[in-house]
């Protein structure tokens, strides 16, 4: 019961305009995020996440000289994600490495990728400077 | 920290939702307590920094995070082998923490944690204490040198490197390798598994291999392997060292280290006994001190054992612990720390909002080992919660490359760059 309330008031305060500017957040994430809920929107949140070593951050890949533009997830086509994986999941695509990715993952939690990928923003990603070791490193 | 917060935290939320305007007071964000709490994480290495930005994410910004990390800078095991091989230099492996704090608001408390009450739940640190509603332990691994006592000096560890993390003790084994005359022996052993990276040693083959064949084609590697065999990527690596390095290395499988004489730089083993010009002991590991002054270890296992759900300690409750000293019979490595840190961040924003997380989560590892300075290959697989067991067990249609290929030394650095970005902006 208590719980519930805290629920409901916690989903009322994110959706409240009011908040957006002290929590840093888009709109649009605010509008995704007060939607996840659901067991399915929690088990395609980390499952996306677990994409970012190579597709980054909520598919926004760093591509660096272009070499990698297939690596942007973010604001993907659905039909074409799916098709894709697919393609990949029953050997029908050739691939270096997502065809062990997508052979472990169900038609439904390809979908739910798929989904969650069309719905982020493509801002791209910034090619993090790497900088000198100092001396009192380990 | 949280003195003057007058309100408990369902009052506050209460109010804030009434009224809307009381959330833009700049009250909220400088002294009163988030509506859901404070997290610390101790340990700033992938596991550690992910869950930091994931938490903050997807609470959107509802939970307080603080970071407690000794080193002012992140320097990456992933690629630190290249700096062996001289395709890479440390510095081109070395990043601010900046982005990811001001990005997502985390807070940083550049200290070394002296103890843990979790009674309490506080964290205690050489300036400064912190108390928490959740904790998280991430601190990697930490060498075990009951067996080789004669290691434990630090001057002892600047003549006889580890280079098993990143960072002067890696600048320190390559130069070593360059000073090394042609001709030479270098001298690698391997710990019985688990341990940090297991393609990790094998990789570091290649590298020193490949530096010699172009360099001191005269010189030798010997791998005195603890393990009966190349345990990861192995019909790649026995491929690899046949034909690009095949009067160069020589590997030896059930060869568990005995003991180490620092002065002579020789190996005494259960097979052999061995004298290097460069000798690398990569040593038996165990979680990291932060688990054992938290004990989050039993006295007979290294490791700690968690709920693969929320990753919470099965010792200690509100304690979770994420990275290499998880005991989950699964690779340590920093895409698994990264997928571990994820699993965790959405279970504890769950649980301080009341809910339940995920009972059933999937994740994936992908890892690359370079052959020499260009050619890569893979090894991926997902992962999946059995409900039965409790564990996460790979998901069938996992494996590795075909073969090393150019491609997939593009495709390597490109997952080195995505993390580093996904973990540190």
């Amino acid at each position: 019961m208590q719980h519930n309330t805290l629920q409901k008031i916690f989903i009322v305060l994110l959706a409240s305009s009011v908040i957006w500017p002290l929590l840093a957040q888009t709109a649009e994430d605010v509008v995704v995020s007060a939607a996840q809920t659901s067991n399915s929107d929690l088990h395609a949140r980390v499952l996306a996440a677990s994409c970012a070593a190579c597709h980054g951050t909520n598919g926004n890949a760093v591509t660096g000289s272009n070499e990698n533009r297939n690596a942007i997830l973010a604001g993907r086509d659905v039909t074409e994600f799916i098709t894709k994986m697919l393609g990949f999941k029953d050997g029908s695509r050739e691939a270096t490495v997502m065809h062990h990715h997508a052979k472990g993952l169900t038609e439904v939690e390809i979908r739910q990728l798929a989904e969650y990928f069309s719905k982020q923003k493509p801002t791209g990603a910034l090619l993090l400077k790497p900088q000198t070791l100092k001396a009192h490193h380990e | 920290m949280n003195k003057n917060t007058t309100m408990n935290r369902r009052d506050f939320i209460k109010v804030g939702a009434a009224t809307g305007v009381l959330l833009a007071n700049p009250a909220f964000s400088m002294g009163r307590k988030p509506p859901l709490g404070r997290v610390v994480i101790v340990g700033g290495g992938y596991a550690g920094t992910t869950a930091a930005k994931y938490i903050r994410m997807w609470s959107l910004g509802a939970v307080e995070v603080v970071v407690v990390e000794k080193s002012s800078q992140f320097v990456s095991c992933p690629m630190s082998n290249l700096v062996l091989g001289g395709s890479k230099t440390i510095d081109d492996l070395t990043f601010s923490y900046d982005l990811v704090q001001k990005n997502h608001g985390i807070k940083w408390a550049q200290d070394e944690v002296t103890a843990i009450n979790t009674q309490a739940k506080k964290v205690i640190m050489k300036r400064g204490e912190l108390n928490y509603d959740r904790l998280i332990v991430a601190p990697g691994i930490d060498f075990n040198y009951e067996a080789l006592p004669n290691l434990m000096a630090e001057d002892a560890q600047q003549q006889i490197p580890h280079a098993w993390k990143a960072g002067w003790q890696t600048v320190n084994l390559r130069k070593q390798l360059e000073q090394m005359p042609d001709g030479g022996v270098f001298v690698m052993t391997i710990p019985k598994a688990p341990y940090r990276c297991p393609p990790g040693p094998y990789e570091r083959v290649c590298q020193v291999a490949s530096y010699f064949k172009a360099q001191k084609p005269a010189s030798k590697v010997i791998v005195l392997d603890a393990n009966a065999e190349v345990i990861s990527k192995k019909g790649l690596f026995l491929k690899a060292w046949a034909e690009l390095y095949p009067n160069i290395v020589e590997y030896r499988p059930n060869n568990a280290l005995v003991s180490v004489d620092v002065a002579t730089k020789t190996v005494v083993t259960e097979a052999d006994k061995v004298k290097a010009d460069v000798l690398n002991v990569i040593p038996p590991q165990k979680a990291g001190r932060i688990a054992q002054l938290a004990n989050l270890v039993e006295p007979d296992y290294p490791w700690c054992e968690v709920d693969f759900l929320t990753y919470e300690s099965k010792i200690i409750p509100n304690v979770h612990v994420i990275g290499d000293s998880v005991s989950s019979g699964l690779p340590k490595s920093a895409h698994m720390a990264t997928s571990q840190a994820r699993v965790c961040a959405s279970a504890i924003v769950e649980l301080m909002k009341g809910q339940s997380p995920d009972p059933a989560p999937v994740f994936a590892n992908t890892c690359y080992s370079f052959i020499d300075d260009k050619h890569a290959m893979h090894v991926a697989n997902v992962y999946r919660y059995d409900a039965p067991k409790k564990i996460m067990v790979p998901a069938e249609g996992g494996g590795v490359s075909a073969k090393a290929s150019a491609q997939e030394g593009v495709y390597a650095l490109a997952w080195a760059q995505n993390i580093w970005a996904d973990v540190l902006t």
